[in-house]
């Protein structure tokens, strides 16, 4: 059972609940404590001791069920089996009857272990033998579905399959029949061992396959990315925006020593008549960041635009403050819609209103000097995000420089590679003159960098 | 037949919280067999009102034991919730015994010997008389042991949670002056949470993690049967389906098991022998306590009565 136990830690892990040697240890005694031989106990006493939300509640109760319920298909693979052989037998009832006959006889003719027990039908000897040799050929390593062939074959292997043919192809010679229904139990027990693999694929790699899938979902191009993927990549987004939320909401203290605050000083040692018992130092002030971003949306850089603005509206522990503007060809400003609407809604809404059009830099551009200049202060980053291509119109470089002059900082983010930077109607070299930096941002991972070096220079 | 123990101490919890007045569902009843088995302590997790603090109550008066509770806010340090140097009796002790001090110190020659003298006195002034002990010491220095109740714990403020690592694992406090003072008897812990913010893992992995919902239906009739005898059995059952009604609204706070019980309350002190449209509309604001929950609501009053009644005869 200890046994037992590891594996469906090991299970839980995979279904994404964390289980610390600590608290395997705790639901060890408690296991110990309420007993195995209720299972909805044992149920709740592992929930109690590993799950530690309510989340992981619902993970962990699957991945109990998915479990335990493990030698039931088998089960019924055993019975539907015997079921066959009662089904043949009525036809073959002498031939069956010799069966038994040479079942009865079978140790002196020497047939495998594995042989011996297809042909008695004893299902839980079958049973017991898989789960042995999955042990054996350790399953709970399995990680990719591609592996499940491997698997099988381990398992049967490590069962005697190699003395079964032996002994399947001595009796085909000398008794048909009996060979004839070893061949279906055989088959039987395929079918068995290919479930069981794939049992312990649905449990053992779910983590693995999530590691992999989104390993490749973070550096896939964002904007060239399937529509059944969206909601794979906002999650992804939040898992990004919730590393950074906790790297960077809370401002470690750094006290600056070495600078006397002569004022604080003589506050504090007034009681004294201004001897400095107690001394005050200066401290660096640090500002949570301000942001404002100008988010292109039209039709090539849409896609970007929002997981860029998902991510930056999920900051809000860690972001003082955040404006969003949106532009094609004019701009508008976002951050309402963005607040208070889900992120399909919104983005929905978002291109209804200035979706779709042409880019024109220039006069979206005229626009945020016109009616937002106001939203930048000393303290603001500001964020272009946008392929700079404005259809040959008149980028109006001259305001993006008044821009970059009233804020802290200007980084321009470009879905498109550095190489395209400069041709056909890119207006990017003249733009980035301007910019403090310019950058890639193509993929998630980009993405996560681009968002965790603007935060971290307010750290 | 360490099965058959567990199973049936599990049941003997159940009876023995019932006999209180709290009808626990068998996972409360078996995390507090838990953690009693494996000495733990509970985090219990879910929304306002479905009985966290009863369940720590109800644990004390089942045990006989006292209950000492820490409400838990922004700002709670460790002078409030673990131990305090009661200063004004320090300096009072040092003016009171400045006499007796010189005659002691008059004997010595050199300044020296004099602080040699009073290194020995120093001790005295930061000993075990002199702490003021808050809930989280007192707690440790029952000789019969305690619930201890760490209220709203996700109200305090990360760093708190620290300061109880210590306690929840080892069941001991360490004062520097003093050394480590462990628990007499070890106390039974209950932490509740409503989940405003996320606790740290820290504090998870020392508890057992206890989730509790609001109830089923059965189980929250037996809940009023028990705090509010005096209703019919029927109008219990068609109270308690017309909230089950209500929390499939979207609200902004859902009514829970204690504003159901005011509610039974208040309908057996209006005499009221079945629900009516009248009688839940005048009294709609003792389950919601929100305007705009009572607006969105009142509108489905008669369907969710119907529905009630309907459930009512086939249940």
């Amino acid at each position: 059972m200890r046994e037992n136990l590891h594996r469906f830690f090991r299970a839980a892990r995979g279904a994404g609940v964390h289980v610390s040697p600590a608290e395997s240890i705790d639901a060890m005694r408690a296991v110990a404590q309420v007993g195995l031989s209720d299972r909805a106990v044992l149920r709740d006493a592992l929930l109690l001791t590993l799950a530690k939300s309510q989340d992981e509640k619902l993970a962990l109760g699957d991945c109990f069920d998915l479990f335990f319920s493990q030698p039931e298909p088998r089960q019924d693979q055993a019975e539907a089996n015997s079921e066959d052989d009662a089904s043949q037998d009525p036809d073959q009832s002498p031939s069956s009857g010799a069966a038994s006959e040479a079942g009865d006889s079978q140790p002196p003719e020497g047939l495998g272990s594995l042989a011996q027990m297809l042909l008695s039908q004893d299902r839980n000897a079958v049973a017991a033998a898989i789960a042995s040799a999955s042990g054996a050929a350790s399953l709970s390593d399995i990680r990719y579905s591609t592996q499940r062939g491997i698997f099988s074959s381990r398992i049967l292997d490590a069962m005697g399959l190699q003395r079964l043919r032996d002994d399947l192809d001595a009796l085909t010679a000398t008794n048909p029949a009996l060979a004839e229904r070893l061949r279906t139990a055989l088959d039987a027990l395929r079918e068995a061992v290919r479930d069981t693999v794939s049992q312990g694929l649905a449990l053992y790699a779910r983590e693995e396959a999530e590691n992999l899938r989104n390993e490749i979902l973070r550096n896939a191009p964002l904007a060239r990315i399937e529509r059944r993927q969206v909601a794979e990549m906002r999650a992804l987004i939040r898992q990004i925006a919730r590393r950074l939320r906790e790297r960077y909401s809370k401002p470690r203290k750094r006290q600056r020593r070495g600078h006397l605050d002569v004022r604080r000083t003589l506050r504090r040692n007034a009681a004294w008549g201004g001897i400095p018992f107690l001394t005050a130092w200066k401290r660096k002030h640090r500002d949570r960041p301000k942001i404002v971003a100008l988010c292109d949306v039209s039709g090539s850089v849409a896609q970007v635009s929002d997981f860029f603005l998902l991510l930056i509206h999920s900051l809000h522990e860690v972001v003082d403050d955040v404006r969003s503007f949106a532009f094609s060809s004019h701009m508008i400003e976002v951050s309402d819609i963005l607040e208070k609407k889900s992120p399909e809604e919104a983005m929905a809404e978002i291109m209804s209103k200035v979706g779709f059009g042409s880019s024109d830099y220039g006069s979206s551009l005229v626009d945020f000097e016109k009616d937002f200049m106001s939203a930048l202060t000393p303290r603001t980053t500001v964020i272009v995000l946008g392929d700079a291509r404005s259809n040959n119109l008149d980028p109006r470089a001259d305001i993006l420089r008044r821009i970059s002059e009233r804020s802290k900082r200007l980084v321009w983010l470009n879905p498109e590679g550095r190489l395209a930077w400069g041709f056909g109607d890119s207006e990017m070299p003249r733009y980035a003159t301007f910019c403090t930096v310019v950058r890639q941002c193509a993929t998630a991972q980009q993405l996560e960098r681009a968002v965790s070096d603007i935060v971290a220079t307010y750290q | 037949m360490a099965d058959q123990k567990a199973s049936t101490s599990i049941e003997a919890v159940q009876s023995g919280l019932a006999a209180q007045g709290y009808i626990a569902s068998r996972q409360i009843a078996t995390a507090v067999y838990l953690s009693q088995q494996i000495e733990k302590p509970i985090l219990v997790e879910g929304p306002a009102g479905v009985g966290k603090t009863e369940l720590a109550k109800a644990i004390a008066a089942w045990r006989g034991m006292k209950m000492i509770r820490l409400q838990c806010y922004e700002g709670l340090d460790e002078a409030k919730a673990l131990y305090e140097w009661k200063y004004a009796k320090q300096l009072l002790y040092t003016q009171i015994l400045k006499d007796k001090l010189g005659e002691v110190l008059g004997g010595a020659q050199t300044l020296h010997a004099a602080l040699a003298q009073l290194h020995d006195f120093g001790d005295v002034f930061f000993s075990k008389e002199f702490v003021e002990p808050r809930p989280l010491l007192q707690a440790l220095e029952q000789p019969g042991g305690c619930v201890l109740l760490i209220d709203e714990i996700d109200k305090s403020d990360a760093e708190f949670e620290s300061l109880l690592l210590e306690i929840l694992s080892d069941f001991q406090v360490t004062i520097p002056e003093l050394g480590t003072v462990s628990a007499i008897t070890p106390p039974t812990v209950i932490l509740t949470s409503n989940s405003e913010r996320d606790l740290g893992d820290a504090l998870k992995r020392r508890c057992l993690h206890l989730h509790i919902g609001f109830p089923e239906q059965r189980l929250e009739e037996r809940i009023v049967e028990s705090r509010v005898p005096g209703i019919s059995q029927a109008l219990r059952r068609q109270m308690v389906g017309f909230i089950h009604e209500i929390r499939s609204l979207d609200l902004k706070k859902l009514p829970s098991v204690s504003e159901t019980i005011d509610w039974a309350r208040v309908l057996v002190l209006l005499q009221a022998t079945e629900l009516d449209t009248e009688i839940v509309k005048d009294t709609l604001n003792v389950l919601l306590k929100y305007e705009a929950d009572i607006e969105a609501a009142s509108p489905q009053v008669t369907t969710f009565i119907a529905k009630a009644a309907r459930s009512n005869v086939f249940g």
